[in-house]
């Protein structure tokens, strides 16, 4: 399949879908509404956007509400279409419950909850954080395991009433925190072997795994990378505007000067002033496409490490849970062993005991070792789609820049040749 | 210099071989030796010309009036002369960057003959005199280098060492004896910034700006060959003018001039220093006060004054000057913004390319995926492309700045243009003032003669009296007369400034122009060179590699 370099990407720019796709869609649009019946998995397509950000509210209260439109033909789902309206708040508690439920996988991240821009809630921040939420749908959709969730259903499906309902229902079981005490594990993992001084216990609750300590190093310094390379991609995006502007006001001084001095020296002047006006405009496109095609998908990579990072902290918490409820199971055995010898009545309660420790130790096992093999398919995932997001947007760079200085180029160029003449002009009437 | 790559196109920029032409209207006001001193005079015009035949311009109207004999003080507007010089180049380069040419301004000023002029090595050194503070005052000069090949200078080559003070000394003498000239204004003196700047800034700041005082000086064709200007470049040891002390003393030494001609040193030249003093004692200040006198009669009085700006075409030229002055001061601080910002995105550009270079040599390092590698080795010719366009845009930048100069330039030529037509009010204002008193005089005269002739016999006292005024009427009729002359000079000059002013603005702000945007195009053609090629070899490898295209929407892992 070609490619088609075009620097305008679509809501689902990332990744295209594939013909095969296409042509399930057309034919899954004219069965029945109401429940689908199951579609082989190379046909299943879950297609989402997030369109029409409206501002609602007042004051302090005020917020956005997205359009959220589901095309699916996958089974569970009651419908081919679907239209909902969500909240930045609805979208964080659809991030929560996949975070839970979903441990090792890396939780496709959201824009940022910012507490000082939303009460300005200018244009490009609504259409930046617009698009940040459609890329966030888009994502889940296309991973094998999220896009089955029913959390990821009711989202999509529930009308407003049995939306709130379920809302309220989750909150009171939820789990949620962000326990900054997880942060500073990672870092502690990271840095140095610790011993948990608590249970007294000279093993460093932390897995030896050289792989995987090479892992964490890579994760973070490409967190730093990216994190300098966002920055600045931002900084470039202020300028192109401030340019932008100096290139209006030129062109605009000019041609007035250009009104003064009439004759030709007047025309050459103004023909100065509408290049700088035009070039201005194309800056400031330019501008606006860097921010969306570049400077935000390095944000959005940089997210995407943060979640990693969380999952590094799950990683290490299940490890310590498992050793801890390990060294719990051996202390248990050696105690039954004691009370068998010393206190045989006890032994009975004290086998149930172990019973139900080693189960909880196995599951505990099994909870690590899942994250552990999930965080093996993930990172080939997130290398494979990093690789081409980021071949991409670095790709659309170059092109928007190569263009811009070829509009550039030649708006100056045109102005040459009437230029010669009117210099020309000038100097036969010989002023 | 621009350096080019092989881009055919840009084979066409070439800043150099325009046909700059520098059309100079040689002020033909060929003044006889009685009005002014320091005047071009005749044999100036005649021995220093030299016609050069350029392929596309030449020239030369009015041949007659270059060889002007008579005394053409002209009432009406003067025939000046509109004598073509074309530039001698020979191989020069583009004549702005080259150094010790003959001024920023009109800078194909080469001709034959030229004023080559650098300002170097400053050097600190000590006040003589004794002063109040231990140590002594320290003070910076300059040295100054000339090379010429004007007959005037007699010698070829001068270096004379100058301080500042020297410089404001030759501006304000330059200011008195050219009167009617757009007199190119002399660099500020600019306490606050000596006191806030890096010294050695200053100091550089200063040189250059007293470099380019000199060329647009030794670039005007009037002054160039003033006695002033070649007492500043060859004297050694120090400059034997003292300055002015304000303008208002340029006024009353204006109008002291008159008297002194009057009183018995009319046709000789005036040795410079006489000029330098500042009027003082009883004559020039009632001087001073009767002209005051006459300009509020002017403003205020019903009766019309007895000469009076007549020129409509005057009023109408420093009106549009006015405008232009306007559009000038807006158009060279947009200019300097623009300059500004361009210089920010460059540098941005700049250091958004050193961190992605440093993002892809990292991918590149811990790359697992040979697809992956490839991308990164994209990422980093990307990144490198960024930071060669950021060093374009600094260079393109620092030649924009060059050209975009001008608009300052001129822009402060305006100061010279103010001088210039107040040079005019001020004569005009001191002919009213003779002619209201020649008028008062000759009534008063007109009342005692009545009156003594009602006396029999003739009144002695007043017949004395009336003597003696007839005197003064008759030494004031004379006065009135060079007053009138020199109303007229300064108008004609005037007008052939403004003539000079126009041409050569007109002229070089096409060439700022054309170097603009030949600087525009030539780097915005490099630039696009840059990332066209990187943007499509991270295209080929986008198609070429296996996951570009993977349907993660479809397929389930």
């Amino acid at each position: 399949m070609s490619v088609s370099s075009s620097s305008h990407h679509s809501d689902h720019s990332y990744i295209l879908n594939s013909p095969g796709a296409m042509a399930s869609r057309q034919r899954s649009s004219l069965r029945g509404t109401s429940s689908l019946s199951p579609v082989a998995p190379d046909q299943q397509y879950l297609s989402i956007s997030v369109t029409d950000p409206v501002k609602l509210g007042m004051g302090v209260q005020a917020y956005i509400s997205y359009r959220v439109t589901t095309k699916t033909n996958m089974e569970d789902y009651r419908g081919v279409e679907k239209m909902v309206i969500r909240r930045y708040s609805d979208f964080a508690w659809l991030h929560e419950r996949l975070s839970e439920k979903y441990k090792g996988i890396f939780i496709p991240p959201l824009p940022e909850k910012s507490a000082v821009e939303k009460f300005r809630f200018s244009a490009e921040f609504i259409e930046v954080r617009r698009r940040a939420l459609d890329v966030f749908l888009h994502r889940i959709a296309s991973h094998p395991q999220l896009r089955f969730s029913e959390d990821l259903r009711n989202f999509l499906q529930a009308d407003e009433e049995i939306w709130a309902m379920e809302r309220a229902r989750s909150q009171e079981g939820t789990l949620f925190k962000k326990k900054p005490s997880d942060f500073m594990q990672i870092f502690k993992d990271v840095q140095s072997k610790v011993s948990d001084v608590v249970l007294g216990k000279e093993k460093p609750l932390e897995e030896s795994n050289p792989d995987y300590e090479k892992l964490k190093h890579y994760i973070l310094e490409l967190e730093e990378h990216l994190g300098e390379s966002q920055k600045q991609a931002f900084r470039v995006v202020k300028r192109h505007r401030e340019l932008g502007q100096a290139l209006s006001e030129f062109g605009r001084a000019v041609k007035s000067l250009g009104d003064c001095e009439g004759g030709s020296l007047g025309k050459a002047f103004s023909g100065l002033g509408g290049r700088s006006e035009f070039l201005s405009y194309k800056l400031q496109n330019q501008a606006q496409d860097l921010l969306m095609n570049f400077e935000e998908p390095l944000k959005e990579y940089m997210r995407t490490v943060q979640s990693i990072k969380v999952v590094m902290g799950d990683r290490a918490q299940a490890f310590r849970q498992q050793q801890e409820l390990s060294e719990a199971t051996k202390l248990k055995e050696i105690n039954l062993e004691k009370l068998r010898l010393v206190r045989p009545d006890r032994v009975a309660e004290a086998e149930i005991e172990l019973r139900e420790m080693r189960v909880q130790c196995d599951e505990a096992t099994r909870r690590f070792e899942e994250i552990v093999k999930r965080m093996q398919k993930e990172l080939v995932r997130f290398q494979e789609d990093k690789t081409h997001d980021l071949g991409l947007a670095f790709h659309d760079f170059a092109e928007g820049q190569a263009q811009l200085a070829n509009d550039t180029a030649d708006a100056w160029r045109t102005l040459l040749p009437d230029l010669e003449s009117w210099s020309q002009v000038a100097e036969n009437n010989g002023i | 210099m621009m350096s080019f790559e092989g881009r055919g196109s840009l084979d066409s920029v070439n800043l150099d071989r325009q046909d700059y032409d520098y059309r100079s209207a040689m002020s033909g006001i060929t003044l006889s030796g009685e009005t002014h001193p320091l005047a071009l005079s005749e044999e100036d015009l005649s021995s220093n010309e030299y016609e050069v035949h350029d392929d596309t311009y030449v020239h030369t109207q009015d041949n007659s009036s270059r060889n002007n004999t008579g005394v053409e003080i002209a009432v009406e507007p003067p025939s000046y002369a509109d004598a073509v010089f074309t530039p001698y180049m020979g191989g020069r380069e583009d004549m702005q960057e080259t150094v010790g040419s003959s001024g920023p301004l009109s800078s194909r000023n080469g001709f034959l003959e030229y004023v080559t002029i650098t300002v170097t090595d400053p050097q600190k050194e000590q006040e003589n005199t004794a002063s109040l503070v231990p140590g002594g005052n320290t003070y910076f000069t300059y040295l100054i280098i000339t090379h010429t090949n004007l007959p005037e200078y007699g010698t070829n080559n001068s270096s004379v060492r100058r301080r500042f003070r020297d410089v404001v000394a030759l501006a304000d003498r330059l200011a008195e004896v050219f009167r009617g000239y757009f007199i190119p204004p002399r660099p500020d003196k600019s306490v606050v910034e000596s006191q806030v700047m890096h010294k050695q800034e200053f100091i550089d700041q200063r040189r250059l700006s007293l470099e380019k005082y000199l060329r647009r000086l030794a670039n005007h064709p009037d002054l160039r060959k003033s006695k002033e200007l070649k007492f500043f470049l060859q004297c050694q040891g120090r400059f034997p003018l003292t300055a002015s002390i304000d303008m208002s003393s340029r006024m009353l030494d204006g109008a002291a001039q008159l008297p002194r001609q009057l009183f018995g040193q009319s046709s000789v030249a005036l040795p410079p220093q006489e000029i330098s003093q500042p009027a003082k004692g009883g004559r020039d200040l009632v001087r001073l006060f009767k002209e005051m006198k006459q300009s509020f009669t002017n403003d205020w009085g019903s009766a019309k004054p007895l000469a009076f700006e007549e020129d409509k075409e005057f009023i109408e030229k420093k009106g549009k000057l006015q405008d232009l002055e306007h559009e000038l001061n807006e158009a060279s601080l947009q200019a300097e913004s623009l300059v500004q910002a361009q210089l920010e995105d460059g540098e941005v550009m700049g250091e958004l390319g050193l961190a992605l270079i440093k993002l892809a040599k990292f991918e590149i390092e811990e790359a697992l995926v040979s697809a992956q590698k490839v991308h990164a080795l994209d990422a980093r010719r990307i990144a490198t492309a960024a930071v060669k366009a950021s060093r374009f845009y600094r260079e393109a930048n620092a030649q924009s700045v060059k050209h975009l100069d001008h608009l300052h330039d001129y822009l402060s030529m305006m100061q010279a243009a103010h001088a210039a037509f107040s040079d005019r009010s001020n004569a005009l204002l001191t002919l009213q003032t003779l002619l209201a008193d020649l008028s008062s005089m000759n009534s008063r005269v007109e009342k005692l003669s009545a009156a003594s002739s009602k006396v029999f016999g003739g009144d002695k006292s007043r017949n004395r009296r009336i003597e003696e005024l007839k005197e003064s009427v008759k030494i004031t009729e004379e006065a009135c007369e060079l007053a009138q002359k020199e109303y007229d000079q300064i108008k004609a000059r005037n007008r052939t400034e403004f003539q000079r002013f126009n041409s050569e603005r007109q002229r070089d702000f096409f060439h700022m122009l054309k170097g603009f945007i030949h600087t525009q195009v030539g780097y915005a053609e490099k630039i696009a060179h840059v990332w066209k090629k990187v943007a499509e070899e991270a295209r080929e490898s986008l198609s070429k590699s296996p996951e570009s295209y993977t349907t993660r929407s479809v397929a389930i892992s």
